[in-house]
């Protein structure tokens, strides 16, 4: 595939791997957090050996994701960040996904749907990370006053509703985008795609092959 | 007790002085609540500490430790200058009328009769004027200078308040309230009740500032009254048994005596304790001492006992002096000493100048030791670091260390601070090699008799002779024991007014002390307990507690000696015409239709002596009254008088600065110079026990440790602050004798108090911790303790010495 | 404690009703603070009935051995040194343990179904073997009482001896107050009794003494007899309007569920996204250029 001349690389071997490791990692998350969440979804403490394995274990593999989102921070912030187009993106989303795209200003390698998740995710990640050590009652919760603990719990619980929201719209915009899985799963995208999807982008890897 | 545990509930006015009923007694603290509860009683708490108790009192007063006498004298003289008195109990149920010998004085601290050099009093004028007909001379119109009551008002017009607050350092507000609270139980249906325990009876004037309790409450008319009485709460279970079978080195069971060994004929010896009434009609009870006497010897001595061997009254031992602890401690220091017998005793720990113990038991062949628990006696040898620095290989003695059951592993009785004998029986068996201490002591005592009986030896007949009619020889039961010391006939026993009645036939148990004689005809281990296990079975295990009365005088409730008497002088309890003094309260009362005493308790009387004879109710008194004025009875003076403690912080005595300390009070040599002055040691120490822990015992418990694990003294915020101390710093504890090291609980508990314009601090010590068991190892407490006791009972004075503190 | 009951007024994490056909009539530990006199006979007693024995500690040169509540001490005396007025020295000796909150905290932030049991006798009990070890019922407690064991990760507290109420006989503690301090019965006779003391303590001068038993957590099943009923705070920080935390009302409260029906909604928005404006597609002319381009 790497000498199709119809495809266009869009991520490297590390970063596909960093994603899939930030999604199971997530998945982990969302299902043993979901168990504490509200008793409708207790059962799914199945899934990890019982409600004990899902205290032990969540926490832990929250560590390792955000450890997992560090590295896709540092790796895409210089990518993420908005631009005064990215307003006008914004503005005209609704259309888009009315399936009218023609008067989207150009995207670059990120558009500002995936921008700003980007960002909504760094501050997800960074609410969750610090309450979620404040409420991890095995090292950390008997050193904070229990009013910080209290409303870490909140936190906690409203910014791992927020994180799975925002995923879930992230899951489904990369189904509803054709062909946008093969990139994280592949690496590659084919040129008509970044040419739709990404052109301002398209047209930068185009100049650098010419 | 003169009253009981229940009893407390019907007070008006408790005082916890000298004791620290809540900390020490709870479960018999209970009764306090009752009181407060049901009775709208009002609770005062006077200690040098706010104690557990002072935290549910109406009113804490402190006081400084060792001052007791002078705040009780204090009241005394509030109570006399104010006519709050029962004037007609004191007239007629105490000595206030009897006339004192001319020859009796009090002067510049010291009473008629002092003898500087042997530490001493000649007594012969301690007494009452008598008549030629051998009775007290007495002014009913209380008007003659020498007659008890004026001479009372005479000594106690010192203690003013502010000579009281000048000694105790207690505000002289505190104190005139406390006397106006105490003074409104001067009506005669209002009782006070006083608890007390070691807080007074460890002290140089321990036993004086009891019985200066005792006279407040005679002045109140308390005595004999539900809810009044002298009440002394025991601290150990079965300490109270432990007195009444006359464990002492002076004592013989019921409160007998040993001979002095200048009592060498059994005659004087009878006719010296078996007292002649001082008045008219009185029945002067311990003229029954010889039927007392002699029955204890058939009970110990059975058929070798007989008239005409004066029923081996020559193998009694003569005293030449009082053996008690620190007697014998002391004579053992010096190498006079060869063997030691700690049976159920700790002396290491539990007596005073760590340093003089341990080296007593050093110069020892051989130490016996007894004991359910490993204890520091029994391991002094041994070097633990810090807590017992000797060297193993310079102490020669060799001890032997035998495991007995504890209580709990026993069936048997205790007697509570009630006077109330309680049968029990084992909860568990004992561990391992242990055995109960009558199996052990009874198998010395058979290898000694067979070794007296195979190889001779000086005086065997004492130890061949014994009887010893138990079942299994090397396992006396309980109930065998429990059967002797009730007693039973050796021939038929008569009603002395009816002799062909016959009131037990031979072998039979006996049914009081009332049976028994002075002829050789009934045996009896212990009068007092006699009726404990009549012909009808064993009284102590009675679990009846049904109440008739409201009172809490529940008869049918085990076994009180005397005769089943649950509140002693009860017979004071109505007026002299056997009217109640207060309807409400009725213990017992005359019936003149049956002739009798009746009521809710055993009368303390001659059940059909009628009001008209003028019979007193304090019938072991020959005067048939109370004694205001102690005649001959105490060491140190028949009224109280305030000395200060022999480790003083003030370093004089406001009354009399010639005679500072008890003179009476009796202090070895090497131990006078091993006193503390103030100058060096300008703290007062005293020591105490704590809730959680049991003496020197719980530790070895995981509860009580976890509870109360290490050791920790307690001072005030003012003293912490002045050397930097702060709650949780390690600090050391010295006296002249040594130094202890412990944790320090800073609290506001402890106060400073303005003593003879001095600022007197107080240093709490906990005396629970040592070198074995569970807990933190900790010091020895009594490390720091004096080597000096009572005038009267040589119980040492832990409660007051002279320390120094600093961070450690 | 495991107890098989069938009067389960409520269960941590269950959004059925609970096994209930069984109704035990209300009851109540009363800790009169007046006639404490801090033995600590109920800790033992504690320690002794429910089989607790906790390490061999230190002393910080206080009275409060040990030191705090943990899984093997479910009741501590907390003893405070009180000067009120200038020279009048109370020494307030509290018996610190779990409250049985009407409205418990605890059980509220337990996301465990079965974990936490409030009987309808009031008594509020952990069941172990269902615990998690999350700890969020520590979150929840507005009295700081349950504590995580550090060996076994479970919650433990006083069960109020619920095996023992269960059995028709009095909790440990009360049977060995030898003061009567604590007392133990029906919720409404128990509060007469404290009536009785109240009056009693204010005839002795105690002219705010009351009895501490809070609407904020829906009243409790262990109650205070106070002397300074006006100022809980003196008693080792007893809380003066104890309530659940607004924070965790809200966390357990109607948040969660209204976020799990958002989570809901966010995947039928998606799904009826795509089934009415199906996938983003490549368009045809972008794909038509590159066909041609590659000719």
């Amino acid at each position: 595939m790497k000498n199709d001349k119809d495809k266009i690389a869009r991520f490297t071997p590390a970063e596909r791997v960093n994603h899939w490791v930030l999604a199971l990692t997530f998945i982990l998350l969302a299902l043993s957090g979901l168990v504490f969440f509200h008793p409708s979804f207790y059962f799914l403490n199945n899934l990890f050996g019982g409600g004990v394995w899902a205290r032990i274990l969540h926490p832990f593999i929250g560590i390792v994701m955000a450890i997992s989102f560090a590295a896709m921070f540092f790796k895409f912030k210089g990518e993420n960040v908005l631009t005064p187009g990215d307003r006008e993106w914004l503005k005209h989303a609704r259309e888009m996904f009315e399936g009218d795209d023609s008067h989207m200003p150009e995207a670059g390698k990120f558009n500002a749907g995936q921008k700003l998740l980007f960002w909504l995710l760094l501050l997800c990640m960074a609410l969750l990370l610090l309450s979620g050590l404040i409420i991890w009652r095995r090292y950390f919760s008997n050193i904070f006053p229990v009013w910080m603990v209290r409303f870490a719990s909140l936190l906690h619980a409203a910014s791992g509703a927020g994180i799975i929201a925002l995923i879930m719209g992230h899951i489904y915009l990369a189904i509803w985008t054709r062909e946008s899985m093969g990139a994280m799963l592949y690496g590659y995208v084919r040129r008509a795609w970044a040419r739709q999807h990404h052109p301002a982008w398209f047209r930068q890897v185009n100049g650098e092959e010419k | 007790m003169t009253n009981h545990w229940v009893d407390i509930k019907n007070a008006d006015i408790v005082v916890i002085m000298g004791g620290n009923a809540a900390e020490a007694h709870p479960c018999g603290f209970k009764w306090v609540t009752e009181a407060k509860a049901h009775n709208n009683a009002r609770l005062i708490v006077i200690d040098p500490r706010f104690t557990r108790s002072a935290a549910v009192a109406d009113y804490y007063v402190p006081i400084r430790s060792g001052s007791d006498i002078a705040f009780l004298g204090g009241v005394i003289n509030y109570l006399l200058s104010h006519g709050r008195i029962q004037h007609e109990y004191v007239k007629k149920f105490t000595d206030a009328t009897f006339l004192v010998n001319d020859g009796f004085q009090f002067d510049n601290g010291l009473f008629s009769g002092y003898n500087k050099e042997k530490r001493s009093y000649d007594k012969t004028s301690w007494g009452y004027q008598k008549g030629v007909d051998g009775y007290a001379l007495t002014d009913d119109t209380m008007q003659n200078p020498r007659c008890v009551l004026n001479m009372l008002k005479q000594h106690y017009s010192r203690y003013t308040p502010e000579m009281v607050s000048r000694i105790t350092g207690t505000p002289k507000e505190q104190f005139i309230k406390v006397c106006e609270m105490l003074a409104e139980t001067s009506a005669s249906d209002k009782t006070a009740t006083f608890l007390y325990a070691l807080g007074w009876t460890q002290h140089t004037t321990g036993t004086q500032m009891i019985r200066t309790m005792a006279m407040i409450q005679l002045l109140l008319g308390n005595i004999g009254m539900a809810g009044g009485g002298v009440n002394a709460l025991r601290g150990h279970s079965n300490i109270q048994g432990l007195t009444d079978l006359g464990l002492l080195s002076n004592m013989l069971p019921g409160y007998m005596t040993l001979p002095g060994d200048s009592e060498q004929d059994f005659r004087a010896f009878l006719e010296k304790r078996a007292l002649k009434p001082l008045r008219p009609g009185q029945m002067s009870f311990w003229q029954n001492y010889p039927s007392f006497h002699v029955s204890l010897m058939k009970s110990w001595y059975g058929d070798s006992a007989t008239r005409e061997n004066n029923w081996c009254y020559d193998w009694l031992p003569k005293l030449d002096k009082v053996y008690d602890v620190l007697q014998v401690f002391d004579m053992m220091h010096q190498g006079k000493l060869n063997g030691y017998f700690a049976q159920g005793f700790n002396p290491l720990a539990a007596f005073p100048d760590k340093s003089k113990i341990g080296g007593a038991l050093a110069r020892l062949k051989y130490l016996v030791v007894i004991d359910p628990l490993a204890t520091e006696t029994s391991e002094f040898w041994k070097n633990f670091g810090e807590y017992n620095n000797v060297v193993p290989s310079k102490i020669q003695t060799e001890v032997f260390r035998l495991p007995s059951a504890c209580f709990a592993e026993e069936d048997g009785s205790l007697v509570n601070s009630s006077r109330v004998l309680q049968w029990h029986y084992k909860g568990a068996e004992p561990p391992a090699e242990a055995k109960g201490d009558a199996e052990i002591i009874a198998g010395i005592f058979l290898k000694l008799r067979e070794m007296y009986r195979k190889d001779g030896g000086a005086f065997p007949e004492p130890i061949l002779n014994l009887t010893w009619p138990h079942q299994i020889p090397g396992k006396p039961s309980p109930e065998e024991l429990a059967r002797e010391f009730n007693g039973k006939a050796l021939a038929d026993v008569t009603d002395p007014k009816d002799k062909t009645k016959v009131l037990a036939k031979s072998g039979e148990q006996l049914g009081g002390f009332a049976q028994l004689r002075d002829d050789g005809s009934t045996a009896c281990g212990c009068w007092i307990f006699s009726g404990a296990w009549p012909q009808a079975g064993n009284m102590m295990a009675r679990r009846d507690n049904s109440d008739p009365s409201g009172l809490g005088n529940t008869l049918n409730w085990a076994f009180a000696w005397p005769a089943n008497r649950r509140i002693l002088y009860n017979r004071a309890s109505s007026d002299p015409m056997g009217k109640p003094w207060d309807p409400k309260r009725k213990v017992i009362s005359w019936d003149v239709k049956s002739g009798k005493w009746l009521g809710m308790d055993i009368p303390d009387m001659r059940p059909d002596a009628a009001p008209e004879e003028n019979v007193g109710p304090f019938i072991m008194n020959p005067e048939g009254v109370a004694r205001l004025f102690g005649t001959d009875k105490m060491a140190e003076g028949p009224f109280p008088e305030h000395y200060e403690p022999f480790e003083t912080p003030i370093g004089t005595n406001p009354l009399h600065p010639d005679v500072i300390s008890n003179p009476a009070a009796r202090i070895f040599k090497g131990d006078i110079e091993a006193l503390g002055t103030a100058k060096d040691f300008p703290y007062i120490g005293t020591t105490y026990r704590l809730t959680e822990h049991f003496h020197f015992w719980t530790k070895h418990a995981v509860l009580n440790a976890i509870l109360q694990p290490e050791q920790f003294v307690e001072i005030d915020e003012e003293l912490a602050a002045s050397k930097g101390i702060k709650s949780g710093d390690r600090v050391k504890v010295s006296s002249r004798r040594g130094h202890i090291k412990a944790v320090a609980a800073v609290t506001k508990r402890l106060k400073v108090l303005d003593v003879d314009g001095k600022k007197v601090h107080t240093v709490g010590i906990p005396i629970h911790w040592g070198f074995k068991g569970v807990a933190n190892n900790g010091y020895i407490a009594n490390t720091l303790t004096p080597f000096v006791g009572d005038a009267n009972t040589q119980t040492p004075e832990f409660k007051t010495f002279l320390v120094t503190i600093e961070k450690a | 404690m495991a107890l098989q009951s069938l009067d389960i007024k409520r269960r941590s994490a269950t959004t059925t009703p609970p096994p209930g056909v069984r109704k035990s009539p209300e009851v109540a530990k009363l800790i009169d603070i007046s006639k404490c006199i801090g033995c600590k006979a109920c800790q033992t007693a504690c320690m002794e009935w429910n089989d607790l024995r906790d390490d061999i500690g230190k002393t910080t040169g206080i009275y409060d051995n040990p030191r705090d509540l943990d899984e093997n001490n479910w009741t501590v005396m907390r003893f405070s040194e009180v000067e009120l007025e200038r020279g009048k020295l109370e020494w307030l000796i509290r018996k610190d343990g779990c409250m049985h909150c009407g409205d418990p905290g605890c059980l509220k932030a337990c996301p465990a179904p079965g974990a936490v049991i409030q009987y309808s006798n009031g008594i509020v009990d952990f069941h172990e073997e269902s615990c998690i070890g999350c700890g969020y019922c520590i979150t929840g407690c507005p009295f700081d009482i349950p504590r995580i064991s550090k060996k076994d990760a479970k919650a433990y507290k006083c069960t109020l001896c619920s095996d023992r109420v269960s059995a028709g006989v009095e909790p440990a503690c009360v049977k060995t107050c030898p003061t009567g301090a604590i007392t133990f019965g029906a919720k409404e006779e128990i509060i007469h009794h404290a009536n009785g003391r109240i009056a009693d303590l204010k005839g002795r001068g105690f002219a705010n003494a009351g009895i501490y038993d809070p609407e904020g957590v829906g009243k409790t099943h262990v109650m205070y007899v106070l002397q300074h009923a006006d100022k809980p705070g003196i008693y080792s920080n007893l809380p003066e309007n104890p309530g659940i935390s607004p924070m965790v009302s809200l966390w357990k409260g109607a948040a969660k569920p209204l976020a799990s029906l958002a989570l809901g909604a966010v995947a039928a928005g998606a799904f009826f996204h795509y089934v009415t404006k199906g996938a983003n597609e490549v368009s045809e002319e972008i794909e038509k250029e590159f066909e041609n381009e590659k000719r």
